[in-house]
């Protein structure tokens, strides 16, 4: 299978991606420069996470009219999967590939640190490899990554069973103290209506393997291999 | 065509918590402006643009701000001033 991973300028964790396909999960991977109109064939397309075009006027506002983008949007629309992770994230919201907004940290404080999260759905395309309700441990690394959507939204989101992670304490736990940006609902990643854009505020690229901290994240790209290759 | 100086205010959106503001509100409650119920914070943009008349002038800004300038999901916006620019 062939990861495609987008490289806007101020993109840092396109090699983390990159790596991790390849030396962890030995599949493919390329490099997709953001002023390129080409997909070089990939399955799966990767927004990773940074600071694409210094985040001037919004996180992600600016990256969304990148060449790039524009064939990633058609991969998207045609039930590709897309995973927008982070500044990815923030990217796929600003494109329309999924609702919501992410806004400055409550804390107003950028935020480094290991957090859980609790698998919600584990009947997507990103998540067939965990069990609903396992906690996972993954870094989060981001100022802006407050979900925030009208609570219209957010009952259809629930409904539809696409929160498929949220922000929980040690025994999986919503609380304050658990939320670490001060999310709506305490959602950390969300799915498309369609099912094949996932867009996560963690980093799963950062916790491939035990060396890193974690490798509760390696099951995101396995899920993947899982779904796309049958 | 003639030149136009336009500027938007952007804000978030009433009811969207603004860690911002509220920190500003209670630095100034903190130095005695208890009169202050509220504050939020945003961006102002100027733009300098062509247009044949004032109006078109905050019609082409009106849509630049629902096309980038503001986020639809957690944003207002409005022109707040539109000057002829020799």
């Amino acid at each position: 299978m062939k990861f495609g991973i987008v490289t806007f300028p101020g993109s840092n964790c396109d090699y983390d991606a990159f790596r991790g396909v390849v030396d962890v999960l030995g599949e493919q991977a390329v490099y997709l420069w953001h002023k390129s109109h080409d997909l070089q064939g990939s399955d799966v397309v990767v927004l990773p996470g940074g600071f694409s075009y210094g985040d001037y006027l919004r996180a992600g506002a600016i990256a969304r009219f990148s060449p790039i983008m524009q064939e990633v949007v058609a991969h998207a629309r045609r039930g590709g999967p897309v995973l927008a992770v982070c500044n990815g994230f923030q990217i796929a919201c600003e494109a329309g590939l999924l609702p919501g907004a992410l806004l400055r940290n409550a804390s107003l404080t950028f935020l480094s640190q290991i957090v859980r999260l609790r698998v919600e759905n584990a009947d997507t395309m990103f998540t067939n490899r965990y069990t609903a309700g396992q906690i996972l441990r993954m870094p989060i690394a981001h100022g802006d990554g407050r979900f925030t959507a009208d609570d219209e939204t957010l009952d259809r989101l629930e409904g539809e069973g696409r929160v498929v992670l949220r922000y929980v304490n040690a025994v999986g736990a919503c609380d304050a103290e658990s939320n670490p940006n001060g999310s709506m609902r305490a959602i950390a990643g969300i799915v498309s209506a369609e099912g094949n854009v996932l867009g996560l505020m963690p980093h799963p690229e950062r916790a491939f393997e035990s060396l890193l901290g974690s490798s509760d994240g390696l099951g995101i790209f396995q899920s993947m291999l899982a779904r796309v290759s049958a | 065509m003639s030149r136009y100086r336009v500027s938007v205010h952007i804000v978030p959106r009433q009811g969207i918590l603004d860690p911002q503001g509220k920190a500003v509100a209670d630095a100034l409650h903190t130095l005695g402006f208890g009169d202050v119920q509220d504050a939020r914070i945003g961006r102002h943009i100027v733009l300098d643009v062509q247009a044949t008349t004032p109006d078109a002038a905050g019609r082409a800004v009106r849509k630049m701000c629902d096309k980038l300038l503001a986020n639809p999901v957690t944003e207002d916006y409005e022109i707040a001033r539109v000057e002829g620019l020799p």
